[in-house]
């Protein structure tokens, strides 16, 4: 496969908000964000030209206009904006409208920013009686929340290939040590497998400490052309985003998701005809930069629960089918390790703040390969993924090279 | 309709499975291309190669095998109804052959997680999803249940044991 820069922009900037439980107002956490990108960047506010925000849809009016909403509170400049809702891959739809603007040749300088305040506890559908949503359906007529896809996932690995409760709780106690140093980490403290056996079920089999937290926090990138950036005086090897996937699943998908009740039915499917909607999500992003897996130097993936970490291996085709449990086992996926994966800590340590989680994974790919992820650094990766997916067909996967 | 308890029975949702006899899910059925549907489609078919805007009606397999499986330790937020005090339940993922489709529901009370494995035939029930004290009735949806009443857990080898489980679908 033949590496493609063609279609690459520049990343000249990084920001975040530490994630935690602040209680405070999203656009306080997305501003202090798109501040330190810019300052990152060295590039001034008044020079952005294009803002994409990346929506949430728990803080009311402004939450579904955040591209305007970040542009007035850092002062509106006269600068275009976008705003962007596809559940957890909202993030990367944000990065990809930027990039797309940039790559048309409409804009030079783009901003992304997402930012979220969460409520405790379970997400929960948006209130009214609505019987024709099929988010609000699955929690009325069965009582399925989130971590119950994500048991049903994790049992189906046990059953099918033999995981144990103490694979699952090996990639926690990974994630937890990848996290200790990390700044804008909400949970930094080691845990042990029996720490976490030791937690309440959630969703059998997992854990408490197996689920990630809905957290606050806030992200956010300085995109630019690659021109603009050599330009601004890029000294050194320059990071760029090689590949935004966001492709859709496709018929039939019959693997139960978020929020479904039910599959599509696979009688008009040719045999063998459906991969799944993940691996179709990383196939695309690697096809689109001209990569395979063993181009990897890293890789961020959305380990909402443990278990789902060890199907995404698979979905990077780091590994066969039902191989996975031998990876984490190994210390493959340990920073040091063959191809480090979440050495940020991941949402174990970060718990999940959903527009800006897919714009946090990138910022850490972004710094591995720039050598400035103090604690955590892994030695001499030169491209690095992002794995992310979300309810209703949305799911992402961004690439970083340097 | 009553329960055993005497009450009427209301669905939780209208028109998506029967009550009477053996109770069945409605689905549909595509007249263009024969793909499946639960809840029913109108209109458009699901399959981007198919054209047709004509669905029959059509009960669904009562039996299925379980693609997998978990349970709900505590109580999910609203519009789930929960009794007081919260009881767990699981909740199985299943597969039915002629469909080639997954549907979710509760596992009936009484089920736990430790007498479920993957590949364990089931079949659908309609039973109480709660009591509606304003009106009296018992609200209903359908449930899986082990088909034939015995859950094979012995035979699930592969089927490990949960820390901390217990009788926690009871």
């Amino acid at each position: 496969m033949a590496r493609d820069t063609s279609r690459s922009v520049a990343v000249l900037g990084a920001g975040m908000h530490p994630w935690g439980k602040w209680g405070r107002n999203f656009v306080e956490y997305g501003v202090a964000a798109a501040t330190e990108a810019l300052r990152d960047a060295g590039i001034e506010w008044r020079d952005v030209q294009f803002v994409a925000g990346a929506d949430t849809i728990r803080n009311g009016y402004p939450g579904f206009v955040a591209g305007a909403t970040f542009a007035q509170a850092l002062g509106w400049n006269g600068a275009r904006i976008s705003s962007s809702y596809a559940a957890c891959a909202s993030g990367a739809q944000a990065i990809n409208s930027a990039r797309a603007q940039i790559l048309a040749g409409f804009c030079d300088v783009a901003l992304v920013v997402g930012a979220d305040t969460t409520p405790k506890g379970f997400f929960a559908p948006v209130g009214g009686e609505r019987k024709s949503d099929p988010d609000w359906l699955r929690f009325h007529l069965i009582g399925a929340t989130n971590p119950t896809y994500f048991g049903l996932f994790a049992r189906r690995r046990m059953d099918l290939y033999g995981a144990t409760p103490q694979d699952f709780a090996a990639v926690k106690v990974k994630n937890a040590r990848h996290g200790l140093s990390n700044p804008n980490a909400r949970y930094r403290a080691e845990v042990t497998v029996d720490d976490i056996l030791a937690s309440p079920v959630v969703a059998d089999p997992l854990h408490l400490l197996e689920i990630c937290a809905t957290s606050d926090g806030g992200a956010a990138l300085v995109l630019t052309s690659t021109e603009f950036a050599r330009r601004h005086g890029v000294t050194g090897p320059m990071v760029t985003i090689d590949a935004v996937s966001t492709v859709t699943p496709t018929f039939p998908q019959t693997r139960i998701d978020m929020p479904d009740i039910s599959t599509d039915s696979g009688v008009t499917a040719p045999p063998g005809a459906s991969g799944g909607f993940k691996p179709a999500v990383i196939a695309a992003a690697y096809d689109e930069a001209g990569i395979g897996p063993d181009d990897l130097g890293l890789a961020e993936v959305y380990d909402l629960s443990t278990a789902l970490e060890l199907d995404w291996y698979e979905d990077l085709q780091l590994c066969k089918e039902g191989e996975a449990e031998r990876l984490i086992r190994d210390g493959d996926t340990t920073i040091g390790g063959r191809i480090p994966v979440n050495p940020s800590g991941g949402l174990a340590c970060f718990g999940e703040a959903i527009p800006a989680q897919a714009i946090a994974q990138v910022c850490e790919v972004v710094w591995q390969l720039q050598g400035r992820a103090a604690g955590r650094q892994v030695e001499g990766a030169t491209v690095g993924i992002t794995a992310n997916q979300g309810l209703f067909g949305h799911g992402s996967s961004v690439i970083v090279s340097r | 309709m009553t329960t055993d308890t005497g009450r009427a029975r209301r669905p939780a949702v209208d028109g998506w499975f029967t009550l009477d006899g053996e109770p069945a899910l409605l689905g549909s059925r595509c007249t263009g291309c024969g793909t499946y549907a639960f809840p029913a489609q109108e209109g458009f078919c699901r399959n981007p190669a198919c054209t047709s805007t004509e669905h029959t009606p059509t009960p669904l397999s009562r039996h299925g095998t379980i693609w997998s499986y978990t349970d709900a330790r505590y109580q999910p937020p609203a519009p789930f109804v929960a009794p007081d005090p919260y009881v767990p339940f699981a909740i199985a993922a299943v597969e039915l052959a002629a469909e080639q489709m997954v549907i979710l529901g509760q596992m009936v009370a009484g089920v736990g997680t430790d007498g479920l494995r993957v590949g364990m035939p089931v079949e659908l029930v309609v039973d109480t999803l709660y009591a509606d004290p304003e009106r009296g009735d018992d609200v209903v949806v359908w449930k899986w249940k082990p088909a034939g009443g015995t859950p094979a857990s012995t035979t699930g080898s592969t089927a490990a044991s949960t820390p901390g489980g217990g009788d926690h679908g009871a």
